[in-house]
């Protein structure tokens, strides 16, 4: 059985249609990703599936590993095994980042029926999940994203993920502002965590970062469908030619 | 057309009329006590209680929010001073020494005044009346604006309160605690406290103000603060009355040179709660944290007025006020920072804000710069608004629910003003404190 599968999905945001019949099937351990110009409904996307308010479909479907997406909340997506990489992490100023950890692990592994994790089991947890994405103590000790850099903001979305382990990861251009050795930090995270039970949607623009997370199969999303699938070789076309075909032939 | 129009009395202001009249001969103290007296209630007499078109109690109508004036309070009985016992409680975990007041009068045995520290004195007002105390005739009544009603009222009917000296270079370690606790019946109690901390002396003030709910007693409490050169002082106010309760307390302090000053509110109760705090930098170089939060649901109505008054150089204050406001409670701030042409070098930044929980909250927030000298600083700020979406939003996508979500954020919001409190312990109180309190709007 197939882990998402979004069926003729509609969404309107403020009264136009931004997707517009985009049919998707991720399997349990397939990377996927979607590729697409700008204002191609990329983002759109992830927050419907995430659960944002005003992101509400208008027809379609989405099953989550067999059940009803549109039925759960955000926070049950989420305990549900089901993760956004945001593409601009938020700053919360007087929350501070382990309150922040703890307060969602265990608020998942309550909503799952499993134990709370005792603080030592916790904080070794976090510390060497920090270690390998190079995110320092210090940075653990501050408000969740405060005065962070915009590499830092996106480990720290890596290092949630690995804390979570969620089933399906979606990253909405999660390597658009870094640099490439904060490319390949953020990289080597997500593939740590590849597995057999863990499938992920990278949502980009460019196909540098697929050098680094090698899809099964890559998606051209342009004007609110899905008008082209293929290997990873479509990544490479691409970034060779541009979307300009696929725009067209959208407007065509 | 200048005809001075004058009002018709309302019942509580006929009721404190007679309730002066009848108890002039019977409260404490004698000849300029009794004159202080007069004189004050004569303020009373001639304005009545602050209404909407006195500027300073615009947003706070007392004459409108207070119906009626409830009886005098009489010392409490046995039964009463035996419910008083648990009072104090959401402190209790701090080390402190408690000095506690039922209906407005000192109960020395529920009270810790045994083995008290070098430099430490204690004393109720009331015998400090009785005994004519030489220290009443320089300090009583020198910091607590005499033309604020509130405070003239609170001085024509004053009938107890904590008088303390800390003396010259004493640090005492134990925080002191000035309980204050209504038993149950609906009355009226008027105390007043005068707390003087001689040069280079450290000491904790917490005032805590409590009473049961369904009972609409009435509370004018003041105190009056002379914070010494070098002196470091923290004043903690800790205000959880019964929810019909009518609270107006005042803080009046004058502060010396090279101090350190912090003060603190956290009001969560009352159905009616002015709070005032009237602060004079009168030594340079000193720096002081005035800060408050506020957590109100349901009808109530909260209001801090605040007035910071720079009379000497290279002072610095940082004044925070946050509120959290959920149904249709009403919360008012009035800050006035005022810096005196002598006050050059004056570093002093205001900020107030308000979240609101229910569209039909209100805020009200007033913040005033009035800068007589050229070489300051000063700045404020002020903000109202609902919890941000987007934030809430990231935590669910982390798999925290949304009540639990918001009352992360809320607790981030108050936080900002809670850090400011130098004690640990407390700090860690008042958060409990919020959390208890959200726990409960949760499940309500």
């Amino acid at each position: 059985m197939a882990l998402l599968e979004i069926k003729n999905l509609h969404v309107e945001i403020d009264g136009k249609e931004i997707l517009k019949g985009l049919d998707l099937t991720v399997n349990a351990g397939e990377v996927h990703a979607i590729m697409g110009p700008n204002g191609s409904g990329k983002s759109t996307l992830a927050y419907v599936l995430a659960g944002k308010d005003g992101y509400e479909p208008t027809s379609g479907e989405v099953c989550f590993d067999g059940k009803n997406l549109f039925e759960m909340k955000p926070d049950e997506r989420a305990a549900a095994g089901l993760f956004l990489a945001f593409q601009y992490p938020l700053e919360i100023p007087g929350v501070a980042t382990m309150t922040f950890l703890r307060t969602a692990l265990n608020a998942q592994r309550k909503k799952r029926g499993e134990a709370e994790l005792s603080t030592p089991q916790f904080l070794k947890t976090v510390r060497d999940t920090a270690a390998k994405l190079s995110i320092d103590q210090e940075m653990l000790r501050r408000a969740v994203n405060v005065g962070f850099s915009g590499g830092e903001k996106k480990r720290n979305e890596v290092l949630q993920m690995a804390l979570l382990e969620p089933r399906l990861a979606i990253l909405d251009e999660t390597d658009s502002g870094l640099d490439i050795d904060a490319l390949k930090i953020a990289a080597d995270g997500v593939n740590r965590l590849h597995g057999p039970n863990r499938s992920f949607i990278v949502i980009t623009h460019y196909q540098r970062l697929l050098n680094y997370i090698v899809p099964d199969v890559v998606h051209v999303l342009s004007a609110g469908r899905i008008v082209k699938t293929g290997g990873k070789e479509l990544a490479h076309e691409l970034e060779a030619r541009g979307y300009v075909e696929y725009q067209e032939e959208v407007l065509a | 057309m200048n005809a001075e129009v004058t009002a018709i009395k309302t019942a509580a202001e006929t009721a404190l009329a007679q309730a002066f009249s009848q108890a002039r001969s019977r409260l404490p103290g004698k000849g300029a006590i009794v004159a202080q007296r007069d004189a004050a209630f004569d303020v009373f007499a001639k304005s009545g209680l602050p209404h909407r078109r006195v500027e300073e109690w615009k947003y706070t109508d007392l004459r409108a929010l207070m119906r009626d004036a409830k009886p005098l309070a009489s010392p409490p009985d046995a039964a009463a001073k035996a419910r008083a016992k648990t009072a104090g409680a959401l402190v209790g975990e701090l080390e402190a020494r408690r000095l506690v007041f039922v209906d407005g009068s000192f109960v020395a045995e529920l009270s810790d005044t045994a083995k008290l520290e070098s430099g430490l004195t204690v004393g109720s007002l009331a015998d400090a009346l009785a005994e004519s105390d030489p220290a009443l005739a320089t300090h009583l009544g020198k910091l607590a604006p005499g033309s604020d009603v509130a405070v003239a009222l609170n001085t024509a009917l004053m009938g107890d309160g904590a008088v303390i000296r800390i003396a010259a270079g004493s640090t005492i370690e134990r925080p002191l605690h000035l309980v204050f606790v209504t038993s149950e019946k609906p009355t009226a109690s008027f105390v007043r406290s005068l707390v003087v901390v001689e040069p280079g002396a450290r000491v904790m003030l917490i005032e805590s103000h409590e009473g049961p709910s369904g009972s609409d007693y009435q509370v004018n409490a003041a105190l009056e603060l002379f914070v010494g050169d070098r002196a470091h002082v923290d004043h903690v106010k800790i205000i959880t009355e019964g929810a019909d309760a009518l609270h107006v307390s005042t803080l009046a302090a004058a502060i010396g040179a090279k101090a350190r000053f912090n003060a603190f509110t956290f009001t969560a109760g009352g159905a009616v709660v002015r709070n005032q705090l009237f602060l004079r930098f009168d030594g340079e170089d000193t720096v002081a944290g005035i800060r408050g939060a506020t957590l109100i649901k349901g009808n109530q109505h909260a209001d801090t007025t605040l007035v910071v008054n720079h009379a000497a150089r290279g002072c610095q204050s940082r004044e925070m006020f946050k509120a959290v406001l959920d149904d249709e409670a009403h919360s008012v701030f009035q800050g006035r920072i005022i810096v005196r042409q002598a006050a050059q070098k004056t570093d002093a930044k205001m900020m107030t804000k308000a979240l609101l929980l229910s569209e039909r909250a209100e805020a009200d927030s007033k913040p005033e710069l009035e800068i007589f000298a050229d070489d300051v600083q000063c700045g404020h700020g002020s903000t109202a608004g609902a919890l941000d979406d987007e934030l809430k939003f990231y935590l669910m996508a982390r798999g925290i629910p949304a009540a639990e979500a918001e009352a992360l954020l809320i607790q981030a919001f108050l936080g900002e003003a809670i850090e400011g409190i130098e004690h640990a312990g407390l700090r860690e109180i008042l958060m409990e404190s919020v959390a208890a309190w959200l726990k409960a709007r949760g499940s309500a």
